[in-house]
């Protein structure tokens, strides 16, 4: 071991003891990493371009068109448009979009390897869950809220062209609007559990697309007295409950029905929490 | 400090860690070797509680690791090279790993200084070679400036003057006071860095020595001679634990006995010596005899003299 002890000695850079006394994890610091996590991905970008886009894009789309071709379209297409619903619904390309990114913040750390080391970080492990789910649903209600407001008025002065807009006034509306930012924050939410509980990119896609999208298909297929009782209480169908103006037996009412898709997500993100204790990294 | 005691760690029927207890302590660098599949992994997982242990209990500088305030300062951890996001930056991986407990950026700079990724450190780790990853991941480890280092296969991809580079490190961290503890499947490289060595086969510990002691055992195997006057020191030599051989006219081979012990009593009794060579095993030899034996039958403690 000679060559050893002749060998260079190496500088190794420490900290201060100032430094160490203040090396604690905190909640604070733990929403900070996750947020510079987001932002330094160039999914992050990618994705929330498209969610960002979406809502705004294809409602104007739809208005400008609807307003353009308004006296060229046959009575039953007239009767057909929505003037509310129509503009908004970009939320369904959105609610992938969303779905996609918070699949990526979760299970995307399992495909990497990226989550030894996060939880070799934060040994305790729930606050990287929590601060997940904090820094997501924000971004996504302090984006998807004031762009739902956004293209609902810029949709409706399109189609005042045509004097067959809607106003912010008229009863329900404003719920309906802010309700599309709302049902998005809960739908990134469940993302994030659903990517927590499954670790596999690929496969919580999958299940968020499933539950989302094709458990309604499903279950409509069902006989209308089996059909009327379940498929009000599906994720997306309770949620959407909130962006409808009319409600009947078959939906629930919009608030209880916004509680119910809550209650989803939180059964969702409680697993989650439950198995990230429990699990092997 | 590391203090493992009767961890066990079982994947469904198959034991991956079996009874195992060991201490790792500070100021010196410590090698965890065994086969590729022996445990080593497993049982640095379970140091830093990505893995819970089946039952027993380890702990590093007195308590389990998840509950220190300050986990990064008190374990510096590399479990493997591909711990990372690869479309985020060498330097970003370490903001976001140093955000957790607000380390800063001039830190992270230092540190990619030290391991040499500055000019690569605005590239996304996708790219990296595996020798970079190992590079990133020792930065990562020395973040919180820690008490303790695990480094598992830390010379895996890395070119010469990397391995020697890593040597020179880990050297380097224990002279400071730090516990360093190093795993690798091979014992030549081990038997350059490490002071201490914890030997494991199949979850077992085979054992727990010294490097200097498990040297000794390894090269004090057989001594080849030739001499004209055979015969009487063969009889001179047999004894107790001493076997002797007769190899061919004149060529002995003695096992049990030094060449020095061997020379001395030729020259007691003025016996010409024409040939006289000690025959040290390799220590990689060595470490697969023990690793074998070990993993047939029972597991043997190497007593340190």
């Amino acid at each position: 071991m000679t060559t050893l002890d002749t060998a260079p000695s190496i500088d190794i850079p420490s900290l201060s003891t100032d430094e160490i006394e203040h090396l604690l994890v905190t909640p604070t610091r733990v929403v900070r990493s996750e947020w510079m996590k987001m932002r330094t991905l160039r999914s992050t970008w990618l994705t929330m371009a498209l969610a960002l886009v979406s809502v705004p894009g294809i409602g104007i789309a739809i208005a400008w068109s609807t307003a353009n071709d308004w006296t060229k379209m046959r009575p039953r297409e007239r009767l057909h448009f929505n003037p509310l619903a129509d503009p908004l619904s970009g939320f369904n390309l959105a609610q992938l979009a969303f779905g996609v990114l918070g699949v990526l913040l979760t299970a995307g750390e399992y495909s990497a390897g990226m989550i030894r080391a996060t939880f070799a970080a934060v040994p305790k492990r729930l606050p990287v869950l929590w601060a997940k789910l904090g820094v997501f649903t924000s971004i996504t209600l302090v984006t998807m809220v004031p762009l739902s407001i956004f293209t609902f008025f810029v949709s409706q002065r399109l189609l005042s062209a045509q004097h067959i807009q809607i106003t912010w006034d008229t009863p329900s509306v404003a719920r309906s609007v802010i309700g599309v930012g709302l049902y998005l924050t809960v739908a990134a939410a469940l993302a994030i559990g659903l990517g927590a509980i499954i670790r596999n990119v690929a496969g919580a896609i999958g299940a968020f697309v499933g539950i989302i999208l094709v458990l309604p298909v499903i279950a409509s297929a069902l006989p209308q007295t089996w059909g009327d009782r379940i498929n009000k209480w599906l994720p997306s169908n309770a949620g959407q409950a909130l962006m409808s103006v009319t409600s009947d037996n078959t939906t629930l009412s919009p608030w209880r029905g916004f509680g119910v898709f809550c209650l989803w997500a939180i059964a969702a993100l409680v697993a989650a929490a439950v198995l990230l204790r429990r699990r092997d990294a | 400090m590391i203090d493992a005691s009767g961890l066990v760690k079982m994947y469904g029927d198959k034991v991956a860690v079996d009874d195992l207890s060991f201490e790792v302590k500070p100021g010196i660098v410590t090698g965890f070797l065994g086969p590729n599949g022996a445990g080593k992994s497993t049982t640095m997982r379970m140091i830093i509680g990505l893995d819970a242990p089946s039952s027993g209990v380890v702990t590093v500088n007195g308590k389990a690791y998840a509950e220190h305030r300050a986990p990064l300062h008190e374990v510096g951890a590399l479990l493997e090279a591909k711990a990372v996001h690869n479309g985020r930056t060498a330097r970003n991986h370490l903001l976001v790993l140093a955000a957790t407990c607000g380390i800063s950026a001039r830190r992270v700079d230092e540190l990619l200084d030290l391991v040499g990724l500055t000019d690569v450190a605005s590239k996304r780790v996708g790219g990296f070679s595996l020798g970079m990853g190992q590079r990133l991941g020792i930065a990562a480890a020395m973040l919180g400036d820690p008490a303790t280092l695990i480094l598992d296969e830390p010379v895996n991809g890395l070119d010469p003057e990397g391995i020697l580079w890593i040597r020179h490190l880990l050297r380097a961290l224990a002279r400071e006071g730090r516990t360093v503890f190093v795993s690798s499947h091979l014992m030549s490289e081990m038997a350059l860095t490490a002071d201490h060595l914890i030997v494991i086969g199949r979850g077992r510990l085979i054992a727990d020595v010294s490097v200097a002691d498990f040297t000794r055992q390894a090269s004090s195997d057989t001594v080849h001679l030739r001499t004209p006057d055979a015969e009487r020191l063969r009889e001179l030599l047999v004894g107790p634990g001493v076997r002797v051989t007769v190899m061919s006219q004149g060529r002995l081979e003695v096992v049990g006995l030094t060449s020095d012990a061997i020379g001395d009593i030729a020259a007691a009794h003025m016996i010409p010596l024409h040939e006289l060579v000690p025959h040290q095993a390799s220590l990689e030899q060595a470490f697969m005899t023990l690793t074998h034996d070990s993993v047939e039958y029972q597991p043997t403690e190497v007593a340190a003299s």
